[in-house]
C-alpha cells in the first residue's frame, strides 16, 4: 500500500462518515489509533528494559547505590562513579529553578494583571518564541557572549560580596572562568522560563473574573489578589508548570555541555567546572569503548531516566488533580 | 488527521525500504569511524569518485564506533585515531594501517606571547596539566624561556571532554614523558584529568583557550593552523626545541621503525630525530584478512592505494601529513602477503592504476 492509497482512503472513510458511519471505516480507524497507542507504550517500554539490560554490567561491577556514591571517573582504570554528573544535575537545575521561578512568575503576573492590553499579546508572543530557540543557540550565546560577560563583570563581584558572606560564601568561590555549574543553571533558567511564564499565565487566566473584581472590590491589592485568590486557585497548575520546567532542566543536553565546563569533579564551589549527567553521555558516548564504559554510561542514561519520569509523573498527578478539583468546585 | 498521520508513517516506511543499500558489484565502499581524518577523507572520496566512479561512504561517527561497526562487520573499514592492539586485532583476524599523519599542538593565551614564542618540554607540560605548575611565571617555564617575561598569572589547563584520538596522542605524549602522568593519570581517548575544564572536540577546547586568560589547551594541528592559535615550541628528544609544522610531523614519521613492531603499533610520540615533533600521531585503517566480500576489500585497498599515490597534495591543502613513501611501500607489502580470499588468494595484487 501506498501513501497516495491510504491518504484517498483516508478521504473517502471521513466522507463516508460525513453520511452514514460505515464499519470498514469505523474499524481501521479503531485499529490504528489502538495500535499508535499500543505502540508508545512498547517504545516506552522497549526504551527502558533496554537502558536496564545495557546498564547490568556497570551495576554488576559495582553496585547500584555505590555507583550512585562515589565520584571516581576514570575511563583508563575504568573505575566509574555517577556521583559527579548525578549532583551536577541536580544543582545546575536546582539554579535554574531558584532563578527562573521568580521570573516567570514575574512575567506571567505582569501578563496577566499589570500589562496594558494592547502590551498583552507582544510579550506574550516573545515569550513563547524563546521557547522554541532550539537549545544548542542558547548554549552557543552562553559560551561566547555570556560567559565572557559573566566572567569579566559579574562573577569577580559576586566572588568579592556573596564569597565572603559566612556558610554560603564558599559556593562563590573560583576562578573567574565564566563557565561551570552556576553559569549553566543560568543558561537553563533562561531557557526553562518560557515554558513556566506560558503555563502559569495560561493557569491565571482560568481564575474566574468574579473571584478576583471581588477581591478588587473589597479593596485587595494587586498583589493581595495574586497571593490570596489567584496563587490559592491556581497553585496546582503553578506546580504542574515548574514540574515541566524541571523536566527540561533536568534533560537539557547541548546548551549544559557548552558552559558547564566538563570535569568530573566535585565541588562546593558553583563557579568551578562540572559536568551533568546528559552532558557526560553527550561528550563520551561515541569514543566509549569496552563494556562497562558504555554501561556506565547507560546506567547513567537510565537514572536520568528515572529522575525525570519522577518529575514529569508528579507533574501529571497534580494536572489531574487540578482539573478533578475544579469540576468538583463547579458542582 | 489522525490517518494523514498513518499515512506519512506508510510513506516513510516506504522511502526507507527504497534507500536500504542493494548487494550489487562494488560501486560504494563503506566506512566508518573517526573523525579526525573525516575532511581529507571526503576529499579524496570525491576525487576518486570522479576518477572512478566508485562512491565512498564515511560516517564520520568516532574512531570508538568504527571499531565497533567493523567488529559487527557492518562496514567494510573500520577507523581509528588510536592503533587497535595487536593482540586485539589477531584475536578479530583483522590487520591495520597507519594512513595519514597529523600532529597535536599545545596551544596558550597567555599576554604578550605570540604564536611559537614560548618553549616548554615534556616533564614542564605534563606538570602543567597535573595541576603542579599552577602559575606562568614558575621557575621552570622561566629557565625554558631565558629573556622572556612571563605574567605572574594563573594557569588554566583546558582539555577534551569527549574521548578522542587527540587525547590519546597527547597523554601518550606525557606518558612517555612523565612517569608521574603514567602512573597517575595513564594514556587513553578520555582520562580522569586532575585539573581544568573540559571542550568538546577541537573547537571546544580552541574557544575556551581563547577565551580564558592563562590557558593552555592542545588541538589538532590543521585546527591550530587555521584559527591561528599561539601554538608552543616543544623540546624533543634530542633536545631541540621544534615548532609544529608538516615536515617536522614527517621527520617523526621517516624516523620512526614501524619495521620493530607489529600490526603498524606505533604512537610517533617522543620519536628520535633533531626535526622530530614530539606529539605526532596517525590515523588507522582497520579491514579483516579474510573479509566476506573480498571484492569489497579489494575496493577498499585500491581506494586507499590511490590515496597514496595521488591524494598527498590534496591532504597537504587540508593541513594533513601524508604518510612517508617508505612507509606506503611497506603497507603495500602487508597488504599482498596478508590479505586473502576465502580459499587463499591474495586479494592486493597490483599496485595503483
Amino acid at each position: 500500500m501506498n501513501s497516495t492509497a491510504v491518504e484517498r482512503l483516508d478521504e473517502s472513510a471521513q466522507a463516508e462518515n460525513r453520511r452514514a458511519p460505515r464499519p470498514l471505516g469505523d474499524h481501521l480507524l479503531h485499529w490504528a489509533s489502538w495500535s499508535a497507542a499500543v505502540a508508545v507504550l512498547l517504545v516506552l517500554g522497549a526504551i527502558l528494559v533496554m537502558l536496564f539490560v545495557g546498564a547490568r554490567p556497570a551495576f554488576e561491577k559495582f553496585g547500584f547505590f555505590h555507583f550512585l556514591s562515589t565520584a571516581e571517573w576514570n575511563p583508563v582504570t575504568e573505575i566509574f562513579g555517577g556521583l559527579s554528573p548525578l549532583v551536577g544535575t541536580l544543582v545546575s537545575s536546582a539554579i535554574a529553578l531558584l532563578i527562573g521561578l521568580p521570573m516567570s512568575f514575574g512575567i506571567a503576573l505582569f501578563i496577566t494583571e499589570m500589562a496594558p492590553p494592547w502590551l498583552k499579546r507582544p510579550v506574550g508572543t516573545t515569550i513563547e518564541l524563546l521557547a522554541a530557540i532550539p537549545s544548542i543557540i542558547y548554549g552557543m550565546w552562553g559560551l561566547f557572549v555570556f560567559a565572557p560577560f559573566f566572567a569579566d563583570h559579574i562573577q569577580p563581584l559576586m566572588t568579592e560580596t556573596l564569597g565572603r558572606l559566612p556558610l554560603v560564601g564558599a559556593l562563590f568561590q573560583g576562578p573567574p572562568l565564566g563557565i561551570g555549574i552556576f553559569t549553566a543553571g543560568l543558561i537553563l533558567a533562561i531557557m526553562i522560563v518560557p515554558f513556566i511564564a506560558s503555563v502559569m499565565r495560561d493557569v491565571f487566566d482560568t481564575v474566574p473574573a468574579e473571584l478576583r473584581e471581588s477581591a478588587y472590590g473589597v479593596g485587595s491589592t494587586t498583589w493581595e489578589v495574586v497571593w490570596n485568590v489567584v496563587l490559592p486557585y491556581t497553585k496546582v497548575g503553578v506546580l504542574g508548570g515548574i514540574m515541566l520546567g524541571l523536566g527540561r532542566a533536568l534533560g537539557e543536553t547541548m546548551a549544559v555541555t557548552f558552559v558547564i565546563g566538563n570535569a568530573h569533579e566535585l565541588h562546593a564551589a558553583l563557579f568551578m567546572p562540572g559536568n551533568s549527567i546528559a552532558s557526560t553521555i553527550a561528550n563520551e558516548f561515541t569514543e566509549a569503548d569496552g563494556e562497562v564504559y558504555t554501561a556506565s554510561l547507560i546506567a547513567l542514561a537510565l537514572i536520568l531516566f528515572l529522575i525525570t519520569f519522577v518529575v514529569l509523573a508528579v507533574a501529571k498527578i497534580m494536572l489531574i488533580r487540578m482539573t478533578t478539583h475544579q469540576e468538583g468546585r463547579k458542582a | 488527521m489522525r490517518i494523514n498521520r498513518i499515512a506519512l508513517m506508510a510513506a516513510l516506511a516506504i522511502s526507507y525500504a527504497i534507500a536500504m543499500p542493494g548487494r550489487a558489484e562494488v560501486t560504494q565502499i563503506n566506512g566508518a569511524g573517526a573523525t579526525f581524518p573525516y575532511p581529507v577523507y571526503a576529499k579524496w572520496a570525491s576525487a576518486y569518485q570522479k576518477a572512478t566512479g566508485i562512491r565512498l561512504n564515511y560516517q564520520s561517527i568516532g574512531s570508538g564506533g568504527g571499531i565497533k561497526q567493523i567488529k559487527k562487520k557492518t562496514v567494510d573499514f573500520g577507523a581509528s585515531d588510536a592503533p587497535m592492539k595487536p593482540d586485539e586485532l589477531d584475536k578479530y583476524g583483522m590487520i591495520q594501517w597507519p594512513q595519514i599523519m597529523g600532529g597535536v599542538v599545545p596551544v596558550v593565551n597567555v599576554p604578550g606571547l605570540g604564536a611559537g614564542e614560548l618553549r616548554l618540554d615534556g616533564t614542564t607540560l605534563a606538570d602543567i596539566f597535573l595541576g603542579r605548575i599552577t602559575r606562568w611565571n614558575d621557575a621552570r617555564i622561566a629557565a625554558l624561556n631565558p629573556g622572556r617575561s612571563l605574567p605572574d598569572q594563573r594557569i588554566t589547563v583546558v582539555h577534551r571532554s569527549d574521548g578522542s584520538g587527540t587525547t590519546f596522542i597527547f597523554t601518550n605524549y606525557l606518558a612517555k614523558v612523565s612517569a608521574d602522568w603514567k602512573k597517575r593519570v595513564g594514556n587513553a581517548k578520555a582520562v580522569a584529568w586532575p585539573t581544568g575544564v573540559g571542550g568538546k572536540g577541537n573547537e571546544g577546547v580552541a574557544s575556551y583557550v581563547k577565551r580564558i586568560k592563562g590557558a593552555i589547551g592542545y588541538v589538532e594541528y590543521a585546527y591550530a593552523l587555521q584559527n591561528h592559535m599561539a601554538h608552543t615550541l616543544l623540546r624533543n628528544r634530542s633536545g631541540a626545541f621544534v615548532a609544529p609544522t608538516a615536515a617536522n610531523f614527517q621527520a617523526a614519521a621517516a624516523n620512526a621503525e614501524w619495521a620493530k613492531v607489529r600490526h603498524y603499533y606505533m604512537i610517533l610520540t617522543d620519536e628520535p630525530g633533531k626535526n622530530s615533533w614530539p606529539i605526532t600521531g596517525a590515523s588507522f585503517i582497520i579491514i579483516y584478512k579474510r573479509a566476506e566480500h573480498p571484492e569489497n576489500t579489494r575496493a577498499v585497498l585500491k581506494f586507499f592505494d590511490w590515496a597514496f599515490h595521488h591524494g598527498q597534495k590534496m591532504a597537504e591543502e587540508l593541513d594533513y601529513v601524508p604518510m612517508p613513501e617508505k612507509v606506503v611501500k611497506m603497507i603495500e607489502t602487508t597488504w599482498r602477503d596478508t590479505v586473502r580470499t576465502k580459499d587463499g588468494k591474495p586479494v592486493w595484487t597490483s599496485a595503483s592504476p
